[in-house]
């Protein structure tokens, strides 16, 4: 099975890569953001919304918007919950599992045997264990007898954290 | 935080506009001043609720390959070997988590040549192998937090 990711990447010209550089890490707060950014950049307003939107429209831009920090809003329990289903099962599950509202990642990957069995990921976030293993549950109910196995694996501690960059 | 604040972390989850006066487009939806939305938001940011406003880019999209990478470490090695791995510019995140697999990050690079050399390294760096584990599809990835 071939990785979603190295299908060939939408590639960004000069100005949107600019785009991205200076809107990476956050919008100004000014009441004309996206002039702002033109005025930064040397190019017009026009050119930024329009590069903008056509990024948004081809998927290199997910959304814009907050991003709110689980952990300072009580969702202090994060469990990646692990799940070893068959292979031609999975996008039908995937779907599912996605749309489950404490479900903030949901992947197919790629096992490892005999070390990892598990080809199925869904993060679940919840204010405490309790309620991320009662989320599992209701996951493992949704799945039903195509759970082979499943496992919680909780963080014990952040080594590093920060966030994706690409370079000017 | 009181129902304003609130109502800006709701509803402003996913649709910002892209237009001359957005924070006035989305103010007077909430019913409320532009120059208030900006200074809530401003707040918000600063006392940790929101860690960032602005477009959400999909690394692959963009043309940059990333992967989830784990690695079995003894206990003994875990700091030395953390390090290693910290230092790299291509690692963005990196979690200890409870399993036999004990160290988790996330491996970004622009291309898929530089996201093989960097796998090759971090063994050689280390002397342990990695877990590569790269999607093959995305089912969803986000975040519908109702406060």
């Amino acid at each position: 099975m071939k990785p979603e990711n190295i299908m060939p990447a939408t590639s960004l010209d000069e100005t949107d890569r600019q785009i991205v550089v200076a809107t990476q890490s956050g919008l100004p707060l000014v009441p004309q953001p996206y002039h702002a950014i033109a005025q930064q950049l040397g190019i017009t307003a026009a050119e930024v919304m329009v590069g903008m939107r056509n990024m948004i429209d081809t998927g290199v831009i997910r959304r814009i918007g907050v991003i709110p920090n689980h952990y300072a809003l009580g969702y202090k329990a994060n469990g990646m919950s692990v799940w070893d289903v068959p292979d031609d099962q999975i996008d039908v599950l995937g779907k599912t599992i996605g749309d489950l509202e404490f479900v903030s990642h949901c992947y197919h990957r790629p096992r490892h045997l005999p070390d990892w069995p598990y080809n199925f990921f869904a993060m679940v976030h919840g204010h405490n264990r309790a309620e991320v293993e009662e989320y599992v549950r209701k996951i493992a109910r949704l799945i039903g007898e195509a759970d082979r196995g499943h496992q919680i694996l909780y963080s014990t501690r952040i080594l590093k954290k920060t966030g994706l960059r690409i370079g000017g | 935080m009181d129902e304003l604040d609130r109502a800006i972390v709701n509803s402003l989850q996913g649709d910002f506009p892209i237009c001359d006066h957005p924070f006035a487009e989305v103010a007077g939806r909430l019913g409320i001043a532009e120059q208030e939305l900006i200074s809530r938001i401003e707040a918000l940011l600063q006392n940790g609720v929101l860690s960032r406003f602005g477009p959400m880019y999909h690394a692959e999209r963009m043309g940059g390959r990333l992967s989830l990478v784990a690695m079995k470490i003894p206990d003994s090695n875990f700091e030395h070997v953390a390090e290693i791995i910290n230092a790299m510019p291509e690692v963005a995140h990196n979690y200890a988590r409870d399993h036999v697999l004990n160290m988790w990050f996330v491996l970004a690079t622009e291309t898929a040549d530089e996201h093989a050399a960097a796998l090759k390294k971090i063994e050689r760096d280390t002397g342990y192998p990695v877990y590569d584990m790269p999607k093959i599809k995305e089912y969803f990835v986000g975040l519908r937090l109702t406060v």
